[in-house]
């Protein structure tokens, strides 16, 4: 077997006209409508063509290679497939230091790096407590919730509105925001109790849209599309806080919140209703047949993973001192969602490498921002097709053995 | 034998549309017994399980659990997990294990409806919570012994072959501390060394006290552990007895040999 054959090649030309085609109106035409002139780009019909066939090619040859990998693996006596991150995961020599040093890491940060750079990790770290958040409802309990955003909004509001209207504290709210948001779980989960799939995706959907909506639309509740500003910052037992210092102290307030959420999650996980939300999304009818009662263990999945979207809304409206509708518009959801799936459903390390790099990177690689949305895409395409359980697998813990850490 | 049936079931149907699968069916299962329901394939037999616990709604019918020394229950209109709950765990003849979670999690969750953890006790880990874990464990690990499973409790289930799969789906239902084990054709797909083991299996279930019914195609299994059979036909019972009264009967030899056997 050759690596590229023929086909292989045929089949990455029509990739790159049909590439050609379809970004043709894209690319190509700029209309300047001031002066009434279009502009003809073709070069970047070049680049197009030049891209999608190289990639088409990369991926044959890609796949050939892999099938080749698994014809001889499956020659071969029984070959144990473990990959590289579950070994490293399930290898605490190996997996301690590293993870002691990103510990540090994230302790010094704003010791190193700019207020700029913090700023930019604190809302990273804000979208690890929302992927952690949707987590449970998608990864661990299989309920596809497109209106996630919502839940976060319910939080930032929550604290928004107690503060304008009774000057309520940040660390008043905090509790309060997440009791909000997953009161609200309840409310959209009542609904959807027997809804699956699809039906389920397309009705948190709405749901999202609705609060959005609402947000925008009722004017002498939520103050409309204007927003509301002047949110008082967190207090740190009533100090007076340079801007600086306010700014290391939301990182270490959200860092600390990031803890809270894994050691939380963790313990949740490895428990009686962590293995009932896992159950459920496993197989929905044995789980019942197990004795689980369907409408508690659903109510108890989309509540808990409200909590977290309502905690980071109070984050949220105390990092920026202002809310407004447009934050919770559902590309928001969409980008949560695909912290988790890139990540890895299930995976607490997986949420949080996810999180990182769907935030980080298009901060750092601003010059790309035009092409953000199409990256997107592409790279959960190819996650989906070459790893589907994402960066980081969901493994499972041994409960028997002494010598497993939890 | 005792007096007082563990389960009887009066008058039992269920319609699909138009299709009468279960018809009037009446059964009784009295404790500590093993008994079993044939017949051809779609008979019914598992449309009755699933009426039994919960996942069908039936059309008509009596359903009435009434351990010995415990007052009786009426399981009409309970949830699965409430009929599971009130004593009654069941096996899949299309095997639902929870195939992407270990196969000491998947007898874990049986135990659910025997522990009352809640979120909070989750999360702090309080000694209450930590010693129920702990059962949990405890038993889970005993039930994988007793099917011979204990030295793949890391194992993802879905790795498992085919007959530990089912072994697995008894040691899942036990963990749910049934009175009665309700098994939808255990020993499909087994080699007979398999279905010689699960035949034991099966014996040392009930010799701990628990009533068994089980639907089974493989007619030796059946004659050698039943004490009781129930034949069903279209849904509608057409004969029960011993095995040497089902065996002979000229109804249950036409049922499943078809017409020419009259005249053969
Ligand atoms: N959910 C359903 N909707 C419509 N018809 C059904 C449904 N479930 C079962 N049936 C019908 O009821 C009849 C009995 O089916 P059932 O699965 O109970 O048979 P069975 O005795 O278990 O057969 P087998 O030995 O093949 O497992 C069949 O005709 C089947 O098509
Ligand atoms: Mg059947």
């Amino acid at each position: 077997m050759d690596v590229i054959t023929l086909k292989d090649c045929r089949k990455a030309l029509i990739a790159a006209l049909w590439f050609m085609f379809l970004t043709f109106p894209l690319l190509v035409i700029k209309v300047n409508t001031t002066e009434n002139l279009v502009i003809w780009r073709w070069h970047n019909l070049l680049y197009v063509g030049v891209a999608a066939g190289s990639a088409s090619l990369l991926t044959s040859i890609f796949r050939g290679l892999h099938d080749r990998k698994r014809e001889q693996q499956r020659h071969q006596e029984k070959v144990i497939h473990i990959s590289l991150t579950e070994r490293f995961f399930s290898n605490p020599v190996v997996s301690r230091p590293v993870l002691a040093a990103g510990a540090l890491f994230f302790l010094i940060f704003p010791l190193l790096f700019s207020t700029y750079q913090v700023n930019i990790m604190t809302t990273a770290l804000m979208y690890v407590v929302l992927g952690l958040g949707l987590n449970i409802v998608v990864g661990v309990a299989g309920l596809l919730n497109l209106g996630y955003v919502a839940f976060y909004a319910v939080g930032a509001y929550t604290y928004a509105l107690l503060n304008m209207h009774f000057g309520v504290g940040f660390w008043v709210a905090l509790p309060l925001g997440g009791i909000m948001a997953a009161l609200f779980g309840i409310l959209l989960g009542f609904p959807v109790l027997r809804l699956r799939g699809d039906y389920l995706a397309i009705v948190t959907l709405g749901f999202g849209e609705i609060i959005l909506l609402v947000l925008k639309n009722w004017a002498e509740f939520s103050q409309g599309p204007g927003g509301i500003s002047n949110i008082s910052r967190p207090g740190f037992f009533g100090m007076e806080m340079s801007m600086a210092t306010t700014l290391n102290y939301q990182y270490y307030l959200t860092i600390a919140m990031v803890l809270l959420t894994i050691f939380v999650i963790n313990r949740l996980q490895n428990s009686r209703i962590g293995r009932a939300l896992f159950a459920l999304r496993e197989d929905e009818i044995a789980c019942q047949a197990m004795g689980i009662d369907k409408t508690t263990i659903k109510l108890t999945a989309f509540a808990l993973g409200a909590t977290w979207a309502g905690l980071a809304g109070v984050l949220f409206a105390a990092k920026n001192a202002y809310v407004n509708p447009d934050s919770f518009t559902f590309l928001e959801s969409a980008m949560i969602l695909c912290i988790v799936v890139l990540g890895g459903m299930g995976s607490i390390v997986g949420v949080i490498i996810g999180a990182l790099i769907l935030i980080l990177l298009p901060e750092y690689l601003r010059a790309f921002s035009d092409y953000r949305m199409l990256a997107f895409g592409a790279l959960l395409v190819i996650m989906m097709v070459f790893r589907p359980q994402g960066i980081v697998a969901n493994i499972r813990r041994s409960y028997h053995k002494k010598d497993s850490a939890p | 034998m005792s007096t007082e049936p563990i389960l009887s079931v009066r008058g039992l149907t269920m319609e699909f549309g138009g299709i009468r699968a279960l018809d009037k069916l009446d059964l009784q299962i009295y404790p500590g017994q093993i008994a079993a329901l044939i017949g051809p394939n779609g008979a019914g037999k598992t449309t009755f399980f699933n009426c039994l616990t919960g996942i069908y709604m039936p059309t008509a019918g009596e359903l009435h659990l009434s351990p010995p020394e415990q007052p009786g229950r009426r399981l009409n209109g309970l949830k699965p997990n409430q009929v599971t709950e009130a004593g009654l765990a069941r096996t899949f003849q299309n095997i639902r294990l929870f195939p992407g979670m270990t196969v000491l999690e998947n007898v874990m969750i049986g135990r659910h409806c025997r522990t009352k953890a809640k979120i909070f006790g989750a999360i702090l880990r309080n000694p209450g919570t930590r010693k129920e874990e702990k059962e949990t464990v405890d038993i889970s690990m005993a039930l994988l012994a007793k099917v011979g499973l204990a030295d793949v409790a890391d194992e993802f289930a879905r790795n498992l072959p085919y007959g530990a799969q089912r072994r697995l789906e008894i040691a899942r239902a036990l963990a749910t501390e049934p009175l009665l084990l309700l098994l939808d054709e255990p020993a499909a797909g087994m080699n007979p060394q398999e279905t010689q083991n699960l035949t034991s299996l099966i014996r040392n279930i009930r010799d701990e006290g628990l009533s068994i019914l089980l639907i089974e195609h493989d007619m030796k299994l059946v004659m050698s552990l039943s004490d009781y059979i129930f034949v069903v036909d279209y849904g509608r019972k057409i004969a029960e007895g011993t095995s040497e009264e089902v065996r002979i009967n000229p109804v249950v030899i036409k049922a499943y040999l078809g017409e020419e056997v009259e005249y053969a």
